[in-house]
């Protein structure tokens, strides 16, 4: 009986310098897993998930405080790529934090703007030119789409807008064609009506003030 | 006899192309209106030197280049340039594109033709393509590769340079009634390639299904009399004329994955580029026509020689198809061509084949009548690919969107041929699956790129209110140094007493005598005495 | 005018699920009529009964599972399941068993894991083994063949038999039971009785397989060769199955003629040419690269001859066809052909 007892105390003690040992000798150096989540997330700097940031969000999914699917602006694919990483199931977006909209830019109303720099403080990456007392412009590029700079101006003349599709940005629509695909068959070739998943994206029309100026044609991004 | 080697897969497929061959090629009418799209290529739009209102004549140039890899457009007939703006253009998306829109005066006139009737053999082999460069010419297979890039050598030795005249796709003509019609000029365009390519070898491939286009071949190479050009026939399976498949049957070498058939040593250039180019070179006359088959509901299926920026409409109406009871309009052939939108866009350089299939349909396109089922790992689609992947796996792949693990499967050697789909029992539209994938793995890496930057901005944006932050402490520090420090503090009250007396001289140099005083009350005498004691009774207790 | 925008490519190939599934029904019929011929009306009454059971089992299922109910119901492949079934259960088996045999196999074996295309497993053979397990005295109960004893128990007689369990008048439960070839080589191997001993006592036998069994299996081998020439399923794992089992059994045979069956005789026994052409071959649990498609058969056909010979059961078919459906996908990632412009590695 004490023989069976010190034997496996023993066993016991070896192996577990054993793997000591290989733990601090073979260790591979990794990135941390805060930095690969973070490449993951479409770094908008929204805040919809409820972290000031995406950087705090991936902090945030790393320690387990923060769930997979609270990023809207980044979609199905963020989701799916994080689960992918994590090792867990992909599930669908939160509806509490914001739905998956189309990429839109910000666009200031030069007719309307006061300068009083509100906006330019709130950009999270700095994608607003402009000073006080002079005109604010978005850099339409840079810009996120993050909503952030909308609230704080006082002369609410920042509107949102999608990006109209171009040749070179189109692309398909996801095929939706088998029968466990569909709520209800849609027809395909032989209707005259189009059926929706084959029909080109269609561009969407610009929700811009009429007084926009040049700043605001939807460019490429 | 040159050893001809198979290619994985491929299908056999009804050709159709006895209707559009019977009669020989005829020119389209010439439209009312001109739509010249300033993209037609891969790479650059051109760059319009025209403005609304300036008159045009036929191949004047009416944009330029914006690059190497870019061509420049040339109106296809006289007229007026009425509108510089965004059209519809052939395109999947049937979105809109920048174009100039010309009318046309009917009349038909030739610029003056600037260069001299050339011999290109004087030319060095850049010159020779700049020339083509300004001509215009793009690849006229479909591609619309700007054809004096594939024409150059700074890549790679070239050992072979390989004439496509396959044409595998059903209803499409344009190529075999060019050969039969255009022999000895495209014989005549691939010498000059050669001599821009330095190649040893020169193959010019027809399918065994155009005997004819075969025979006048021969004879035009005859009749050049040159010994390094071969004419070989290949069998006719689809997709034999895919640059990938004609390399390998021909030579028995496979191009690269994600490389170019250069990197072998071999240009595969099309017989209507070749023909184009003769045109060009040897006549001067830039790239403003093609040939197009126009086959399916139509009265008379037709080649015809139709002016770039004809609209869809006027040809369709030309060859007997009836506008209103349209149901679907192809541009290209029956296994890679799209579906239009809307038949009043404009005929590109790449058009190459028009179908129509009609709601009252006397020849209708079969189309596919089922809705798709699960895939039932039948293995079909792998037996029939060309390029020997694995459709059904890239397809649950897609459908899962592991994206990852369809490029594992080598996604992007798909050459979206449709073979796949074609044979599929489940009738699932495998191709589009593929064309979604690689379209969404392309937005992922743009986005990417873009998230990287954004987040690079918004480090910059916390580090830069962290600096605005420190700068102010600094400041502050500093301020609040200065205020507790003794030497400051006589500094400053020798400033305030400074201030002080130059109060005072300023007091008592100007004149402090009150005004307006000559008719005041006994009352306001008395307030003003009052006020002058107190004042004098301050001052003596400043002093 | 709206135009249809569909995506290329606009034509098709005059093919479909439900052609390859009736191609499939097609060949099989010689085989039917052969079976009847030797066997008597039970097979005909089995198909029947697992056709009904299969088709209403499914229709419940896709209406439970909330999908589309006609494009399945019509794709045919339900019928070849039920058919395969029928054809592994003995004529005059009780009812309840090709009921339990094909509602286990359509339900469990097909629908359970997300219906047509998603099942790893043979609904069939799943089916099948269920019922060799759990009720063996009912699955071993065959019927002699026609030319060793002529027993003409008509139609009737045979449906009372199945869903009554009514012996026909006359005849005893000894009087209309036999073991099949395969089974009893085995039991008597298993009492130190040689093959060529057991052939002479016993007259089922015929000049290579059992008697009548050898027959069927020729039509068997005939409408298969008729499949693959019509492209319903590819020459390599029929080629690969049952090249496999003649080589092994090839080898043992030379070595010791007595005590193993020679190749013809294992090639013609029991579901071999039936699995070979028409259970293995089915394409969604089959593997499906051609390389991984061959080694597939192999596998199937060296399981199927080492159950025969040292297993526990006389033919091997249903476990050997399971055991490769569970590594077909295995198979497939390593078997993939080398893509076009890729180094040969």
């Amino acid at each position: 009986m004490l023989s069976a007892i010190i034997a496996l105390a023993v066993l016991a003690i070896i192996f577990g310098l054993a793997l000591g040992y290989a733990a601090v000798r073979f260790k591979v150096e990794g990135d941390p897993l805060v930095e690969k989540i973070d490449s993951l997330l479409p770094q908008t700097q929204c805040g919809q998930c409820t972290f000031p940031g995406c950087r705090p969000y991936a902090e945030a999914i790393a320690k387990g405080e923060a769930d997979i699917n609270q990023c809207p602006p980044g979609g199905e694919t963020t989701i799916i790529a994080l689960a992918d990483l994590l090792g867990r199931d992909p599930k669908p977006l939160n509806p509490e934090n914001g739905e998956e909209k189309p990429k839109r830019v910000a666009i200031i109303d030069e007719q309307v703007c006061i300068g009083c720099t509100l906006c330019i403080q709130a950009c999270p990456v700095d994608a607003i030119l402009g000073a006080a007392k002079h005109m604010h412009t978005v850099i339409e590029q840079e810009c996120t789409g993050c909503d952030l700079c909308v609230p704080p101006c006082p002369v609410d003349c920042i509107d949102m807008v999608e990006i109209k599709p171009t040749l070179s940005t189109w692309k398909w629509d996801f095929p939706t064609s088998l029968p466990e695909d569909l709520a209800n068959l849609a027809n395909r070739i032989d209707n005259t009506e189009p059926a929706p998943s084959h029909n080109a994206h269609q561009a969407p029309e610009t929700t811009a003030p009429a007084k926009a100026t040049k700043a605001a044609s939807g460019g490429e991004r | 006899m040159r050893r001809l080697f198979n290619f994985h897969g491929g299908v056999q497929l009804r050709q159709h192309k006895r209707e559009s061959t019977a009669t020989p090629v005829i020119p389209a009418k010439i439209p009312k209106t001109l739509i010249l799209p300033l993209q037609q290529n891969i790479g650059n739009p051109a760059i319009p030197t025209v403005k609304v209102g300036d008159k045009v004549l036929k191949r004047q140039i009416i944009a330029t280049a914006a690059g190497n890899v870019s061509v420049p457009v040339h109106a296809p007939t006289s007229g007026k340039v009425i509108a510089i703006e965004d059209y519809a253009v052939p395109h999947p998306s049937g979105l809109k594109a920048s174009c100039i829109i010309i009318a046309t005066d009917g009349m038909d006139i030739s610029r003056r033709r600037e260069s001299r009737f050339l011999n290109y053999q004087d030319l060095s082999p850049e010159q020779l393509r700049e020339l083509i460069h300004q001509s215009g010419i793009v690849g006229l297979g479909g591609a619309g590769f700007p054809s004096h890039l594939k024409l150059a050598t700074e890549r790679n030795r070239v050992d072979t340079l390989i004439l496509n005249g396959a044409e595998c796709e059903p209803y499409i003509t344009c190529d075999e009634m060019l050969m039969r019609e255009q022999a000895l000029e495209i014989v005549e365009g691939l010498i000059i390639m050669r001599h821009a390519l330095q190649a040893p070898r020169c193959i010019i491939t027809i399918e065994n299904n155009k005997p004819k286009a075969l025979e006048q071949i021969k004879l035009a190479v005859k009749h050049c009399n040159v010994d390094f050009i071969e004419v070989v026939q290949v069998p006719t399976v689809y997709p034999a004329g895919g640059e990938k498949q004609l390399i390998q049957t021909v030579t028995g070498k496979e191009v690269p994955s994600q490389g170019l058939p250069i990197d072998i040593g071999v240009v595969c250039h099309n017989v209507g580029t070749a023909y184009a180019i003769a045109r060009a070179v040897e006549h001067g006359e830039p790239l403003v026509s093609r040939y197009i088959t126009v086959a399916g509901s139509v009265a008379k299926a037709q080649v015809l020689e139709v002016l770039i920026g004809t609209p869809v409409s006027d040809l369709i109406e030309q060859c007997g198809g009836n506008r209103k009871t349209l149901s679907r309009v192809i541009m290209g052939g029956p296994m890679m061509g799209f579906a239009l939108h809307n038949v009043d866009v404009p005929i590109v350089k790449t058009t190459n084949c028009i179908l129509v299939n009609s709601t009252i349909a006397d020849v209708p396109l079969p189309s596919r009548r089922q809705h798709a089922l699960p895939c039932i790992r039948c293995g079909a689609c792998a037996q029939a690919c060309p390029v020997d992947l694995l459709p059904q796996q890239l397809y649950w792949h897609t459908r899962a969107k592991e994206f990852d693990k369809a490029q594992d499967y080598n996604l992007f050697d798909c050459i979206e041929c449709g073979c796949c789909d074609y044979v599929c029992p489940s009738h699932i539209p495998l191709v589009q699956y593929y064309r979604y994938a690689k379209n969404t793995i392309w937005q992922q890496d743009r986005e990417k790129k873009l998230a990287d930057v954004s987040r690079e901005r918004h480090e910059f944006h916390k580090l830069r209110l962290e600096r605005e932050k420190q700068e102010r402490a600094e400041r502050h520090k500093k301020k609040r140094q200065a205020v507790s420090s003794d030497t400051v503090q006589d500094d400053k009250k020798a400033a305030i007493q400074a201030a002080m007396e130059r109060a005072r001289t300023k007091r008592e140099q100007s004149d402090t005598a009150p005004k307006n005083i000559d008719q005041l009350t006994e009352q306001q005498q008395k307030l003003i005495a009052e006020v002058d004691q107190r004042r004098e009774k301050e001052r003596s207790a400043e002093t | 005018m709206s135009l249809n925008t569909p995506t290329s490519p606009h034509i098709h190939d005059d093919t479909s699920v439900t052609k390859m599934m009736l191609r499939v029904l097609l060949a099989l019929v010689p085989a039917v009529i052969a079976h009847c011929w030797y066997f008597g009306w039970g097979l005909l009454i089995n198909i029947s009964i697992t056709v009904t059971t299969a088709l209403i089992c499914e229709y419940g299922l896709l209406l439970l599972r909330q999908r589309p109910v006609t494009p399945f119901i019509t794709d045919g492949s339900v019928l070849v399941t039920a058919v395969l079934l029928a054809f592994c259960i003995p004529p005059l088996a009780p009812w309840w068993l090709a009921v339990l045999g094909a509602g286990f196999g359509v339900i469990i074996g097909k629908h359970l894991y997300g219906g047509l295309g998603y099942n790893p497993f043979n609904p069939a053979m799943v089916g099948y083994v269920m019922l060799l397990i759990s009720f063996p005295k009912e699955m071993t109960t065959w019927l002699p063949p026609h030319l060793v004893q002529d027993l003409n128990i008509g139609l009737w007689a045979s449906l009372n038999a199945v869903f009554t369990g009514q012996l026909p008048v006359g005849f005893t439960l000894d009087s209309i039971t036999a073991a099949t070839p395969l089974d009893l080589v085995k039991t008597q191997l298993g009492l130190d009785v040689t093959i060529a001993e057991t052939k002479n006592a016993n007259d089922v036998f015929g000049d290579f397989g059992g008697i009548g069994w050898e027959w069927i299996g020729n039509w068997i081998f005939l409408g298969g060769v008729w499949l693959i020439y019509k492209k319903v399923i590819a020459w390599h794992i029929p080629v690969a199955l049952l090249g496999s089992l003649f080589t092994i059994s090839l080898i043992f045979f030379l070595m010791d003629a007595d005590h193993y069956g020679s190749p013809m005789f294992h090639l013609f026994s029991g579901a071999a040419m039936l699995g070979a052409f028409f259970i293995a071959t089915d394409p969604v649990s089959a593997a499906t690269t051609p390389k991984g498609r061959i080694i597939y058969g192999i596998g199937i056909g060296l399981l199927t001859y080492i159950i025969r010979v040292w297993g526990g059961y006389p033919d091997g078919i249903g476990f050997a066809v399971l055991l490769m459906n569970l590594a077909a996908p295995t198979i497939d990632h390593y078997t993939q052909p080398r893509v076009y412009g890729h180094k040969r590695s």
